[in-house]
């Protein structure tokens, strides 16, 4: 129970963050209309996509003779990567189709 | 400290365009600028990321920006390339992507936690767990989604017997092996992990394995949170703030977005996970009661002449690629002063709002996309509802027939138009099997025939009069 008491005490702002993230993604998210749920999906997609940040960070931290550190670190970017530009550009595309008047 | 302030801003400033860019998502007029805000919150966060100051960094730039050019050009070509009839496999892709990403971020502290080469507090350890095993369901998961949608996957090729019973068997199993690799705390080893892992892998394949056809909007859906939460959770693993605002944002997407598909076929998350669709149910039997067919002319006429038209397409319209000569027969409507409307169910296409970028893309001005409620007030005063590949979305029996699978399912109560055409291939039951009273009912009319090839013709009688 100690590593707990310790987690928390430790992380009390991202705990803080973590719960009005929550409550603020409900109400943002709730207001979208259905017409727009799969640009809702695939830009989710996009900003998922920010785990590329830990890919970074990996890298920045890795000896570069260690080698195999260095792929999964590569991986992990260039995976986040493909959802960032992806679902930001496939988003893009799909809004730009939405109009009021043709 | 200036440098450390311009930084932390960078990151500050990315939160909030993260939550104000969705914000901006609440109407079609602002969307795009909204999805251009997060974008650029993105690309800030990238890049103090990579300019922040860190302790002792090595950097490797090379090797960073190497990998991210990779991905990026990647994931552009696919955003360029990808047909918008499947964006349902795309985005259970990204889902997938996204949840291998943590997967492997967690495996590298893990490890580098067993070697002895880092501390991790016990919460830190739970959290890389965490992240591990959430990751993996969602990254084989999404892949098998992925598979099931474009159709190189049958239901009946990755489900055995007894699948439910394997599959909660499964899951026990994991989340005890969890319970157990982290109470043994620095004692476990990498090997440990790398089990869990494996085992996070096989349940995800096995546990969207079972679930098909009309359910996979839930599934991808449920998956695309999950993919929020792996990355929320490897967000604390580096204490990042703009990590786990994002993954949180995108859980709560996907949640939201469950539980609007769970609600608009009136089922439970649960029933879909573990109970089977289709079959049961006392389809009640039709007895040899007659359908009355139209001819394409009297069809034209019948619509040519109304005030208002609602037209109600299904995946069926999506399948037949037939949404521009849907947009076709709309505008030869609207120029003779007929009223076009479309009625659109949640479950309409494999995933959530799917029917109405199939729509946009065909150029239908979003203002005549009706939800569900909007649609049934517009059928009240309509003179014709066309349904175009819809079966179970439009089936009287969800209000009327408590034997019905489907009975309490919201559905679009397309029965309230003065006549209902019904365009169909043949008389064979919907996805689910359940046979469909609205044929039978005295104000239905069928057009029997491919959707395509029915709305061409129509278009071109149209075009005659």
């Amino acid at each position: 129970m100690d590593m707990v008491y310790q987690f928390f005490l430790e992380n009390l702002t991202e705990i803080y963050l973590l719960i009005f993230t929550v409550i603020l993604g409900f109400e943002v998210i709730s207001k979208v209309p259905t017409v727009l749920h799969t640009p809702l999906m695939s830009g989710a997609n996009a900003i998922s996509g920010v785990v590329v940040i830990g890919g970074v960070i990996l890298l920045r931290n890795t000896p570069p003779d260690n080698y195999l550190m260095l792929s999964l670190g590569v991986l992990a970017a260039a995976l986040g990567m493909v959802n960032v530009v992806g679902g930001f550009a496939v988003t893009d595309r799909m809004l730009e189709m939405f109009k009021k008047r043709k | 400290m200036a440098f450390e302030f311009w930084i932390n801003f960078a990151f500050l400033l990315s939160v909030v365009f993260f939550v104000w860019g969705l914000r901006l998502l609440s109407s079609p007029d602002t969307a795009r600028r909204g999805n251009i805000l997060a974008a650029i919150g993105m690309g800030l966060a990238v890049v103090a990321t990579m300019v922040m100051p860190v302790h002792g960094a090595y950097n490797n730039y090379g090797w960073i920006l190497g990998g991210m050019a990779i991905g990026g050009a990647i994931g552009w070509v696919a955003a360029r390339k990808v047909a918008m009839t499947a964006m349902p496999q795309m985005v259970s892709i990204f889902n997938g992507l996204g949840g291998a990403t943590a997967v492997v971020l967690a495996m590298v502290e893990l490890m580098n936690f067993y070697n002895g080469d880092s501390h991790m507090a016990g919460g830190q350890l739970g959290i890389s767990l965490a992240a591990l095993v959430i990751g993996g369901i969602t990254f084989t998961g999404s892949m098998l989604a992925y598979l099931k949608l474009d159709g190189k996957v049958k239901d009946k090729h990755v489900t055995l017997p007894q699948h439910q019973a394997i599959n909660i068997l499964m899951f026990l199993i994991t989340i005890a092996l969890s319970i157990w690799v982290y109470w043994q705390g620095s004692a476990a080893t990498t090997h440990w992990a790398v089990g869990l892992m494996a085992l996070s892998l096989v349940y995800g394949f096995s546990f969207v394995a079972p679930i098909g056809g009309a359910d996979m909007p839930v599934v991808i859906s449920l998956l695309n949170s999950f993919s929020g939460l792996s990355a929320a959770a490897a967000g604390f693993i580096y204490s990042s703030q703009v990590m786990i605002v994002g993954g949180i944002l995108v859980g709560a997407a996907g949640t939201i977005l469950t539980v609007l598909m769970c609600d608009a076929m009136n089922r439970s998350l649960l029933n879909v996970l573990i109970g089977g669709f289709g079959g049961g149910g006392s389809a009640a039997a039709q007895g040899d009661q007659t359908v009355r067919e139209v001819t394409l002319n009297d069809a034209a006429i019948m619509l040519y002449y109304a005030n208002s038209v609602v037209f109600v397409p299904g995946y069926g319209l999506a399948v037949a690629q037939a949404q521009k000569v849907l947009k076709e027969v709309d505008d030869l409507l609207s120029a003779n002063d007929v009223e076009v409307k479309y009625g659109i169910h949640p479950v309409a296409g494999r995933m959530p709002g799917h029917m109405n970028v199939l729509l946009a893309e065909a150029d239908v001005p979003y203002p005549k996309l009706l939800d569900l409620d909007e649609a049934n007030e517009a059928l009240k005063n309509a003179d014709v509802a066309v349904i175009v590949g819809a079966n179970d979305v439009v089936n009287p029996a969800a209000e009327t027939d408590p034997g019905s699978p489907i009975y309490g399912m919201p559905v679009l109560r397309v029965w309230e138009a003065k006549n209902v055409i019904v365009l169909k291939r043949s008389m064979n039951p919907g996805y689910a099997g359940i046979q469909n009273p609205l044929f039978f009912m005295d104000n239905t009319r069928m057009l029997f025939g491919d959707a395509k090839k029915t709305l061409t013709e129509l278009a071109a009688e149209l075009k005659n009069m």
